[in-house]
């Protein structure tokens, strides 16, 4: 189930569509912040972080890791 | 050189006595061009009575989000519209963090959870992970779980956690601005306590809350009658949905004056980089602060945002001529 995300609609860290607006602010502060939506249907997703890593679990689209 | 340096060279350099509230603040309000004086004085008073070591931790979080508090810079609070959702860390992954942590070499490794004080289940949850990681790694073990009772820090003392982090995060008088579901009372009753245990007092807070240049020293003031083991400093990063989401970052130069400030209030006291390093002071900041007082790092990420990589922090401090305190001479 890892990385099963392939085509974004959504902004991974706002959760909002990539076709509006501008993600730009976004996608600087995601550098310092794992993801928290998920990028095909843009459910807020379980993400645990660690000191070495992150994962993020969409219940749908399945697991990304760092 | 201002009166008030020559004046903390004479007390804290020389007597190892910390400033009080009005010496913060006069530091506090150096000019720009006095800031590097400032942080060359802190960085001789750390030398003076710290010594040139640096303490390595490692921070993870077992219980993450769905916090019943509202404190207003935090992500983990369940009363905001924070995309953060309630997640618990499992004891493999626990231990697996510790490993990776000690990789590091670093000496200190504290387990967070986001809660107001700990319940049987997240006690329960902490006895096994402290059991586990002492069985597989060579680390010390701090922990952060809000609020104690009295046989709560017993227990902690009983499993072997040696020291416990309870921010006070801001000044006493500003705290009803940023927190309004418990007291600054309450927080110190608890590090109370856990003093009283003999376990060591982790306790800092966060800069950027709003608060006054005034009460950035009333809190100096108020660590300074704590005495601390370990005082982490943290710059707000702020979080999207928390109602501070939309403050501004500590300006770069206030940051380094803070970290002088409190460095020449807290003589003797680790003095942590914590969250919001990155924004707040970059690559170079971060050098001018391990040469203005701080010496403890955070490496690798935080609870619920993203840190340098470990090896960007170690190199730092090799280049610096800094040793990374060791195990043995931690114990
Ligand atoms: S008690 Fe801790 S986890 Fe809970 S809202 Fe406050 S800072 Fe966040
Ligand atoms: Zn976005
Ligand atoms: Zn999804």
């Amino acid at each position: 189930m890892t990385g099963t995300v392939t085509t974004a609609a959504y902004c991974d860290r706002c959760g909002g569509s990539l076709a509006e607006g501008d993600h730009g602010a976004c996608a600087a502060a995601r550098r310092l912040e794992p993801p928290r939506y998920c990028g095909a249907c843009r459910r807020r997703m379980k993400v645990q972080v660690v000191p070495a890593g992150w994962t993020a679990t969409c219940v749908e689209h399945g697991t990304l890791r760092s | 050189m201002p009166e008030i340096l020559e004046h903390a060279r004479a007390q804290v350099l020389e007597r190892g006595v910390g400033l009080d509230e009005a010496g913060v603040l006069a530091v506090l309000r150096l000019p720009d061009e006095h800031l590097p004086a400032a942080l060359q004085l802190a960085h001789e008073v750390r030398m003076r009575w710290c010594g040139p070591e640096v303490e390595v931790e490692g921070i993870v979080s077992l219980k993450t989000g769905g916090c019943p508090e509202d404190c207003h810079f935090c992500s983990q609070s369940g009363l905001f519209t924070s995309p953060v959702r309630a997640v618990w860390l499992d004891i493999p992954a626990l231990v697996e963090a510790a490993r990776q942590t000690a990789a590091t070499g670093a000496t200190e490794f504290c387990v967070v959870a986001a809660v107001r004080g700990p319940d049987p289940r997240l006690m329960t949850q902490l006895r096994e992970g402290v059991r586990a990681i002492r069985a597989e790694v060579d680390i010390q073990i701090a922990a952060s779980l809000g609020m104690l009772t009295r046989e709560q820090v017993d227990e902690l003392v009983e499993i072997g956690v040696h020291r416990y982090n309870h921010n006070l995060e801001t000044a006493r008088s500003h705290f009803p601005k940023v927190v309004t579901t418990h007291s600054w009372e309450e927080r110190w009753e608890t590090l109370r306590m856990v003093r009283d245990s003999g376990m060591e007092v982790c306790c800092g807070g966060i800069l950027g809350l709003g608060e006054t240049i005034e009460q950035r020293a009333e809190f100096a003031a108020q660590l300074g009658e704590l005495a601390p083991h370990e005082v982490p400093l943290n710059f707000l990063n702020p979080r999207p949905g928390t109602p501070l989401g939309d403050q501004p970052v500590v300006d770069a130069k206030d940051a380094l004056r803070a970290i002088a400030a409190f460095r020449l209030a807290l003589p003797r006291t680790i003095l942590r980089y914590a969250g919001g390093r990155e924004i707040t002071l970059g690559d170079l900041g971060t050098r001018d602060g391990l040469l203005g007082g701080v010496n403890a790092v955070i490496v690798g990420n935080y609870l619920t945002t993203l840190g340098r990589p470990a090896g960007t922090d170690l190199a730092l401090l090799s280049e610096l001529s800094m040793p990374v305190k060791a195990l043995s001479t931690a114990l």
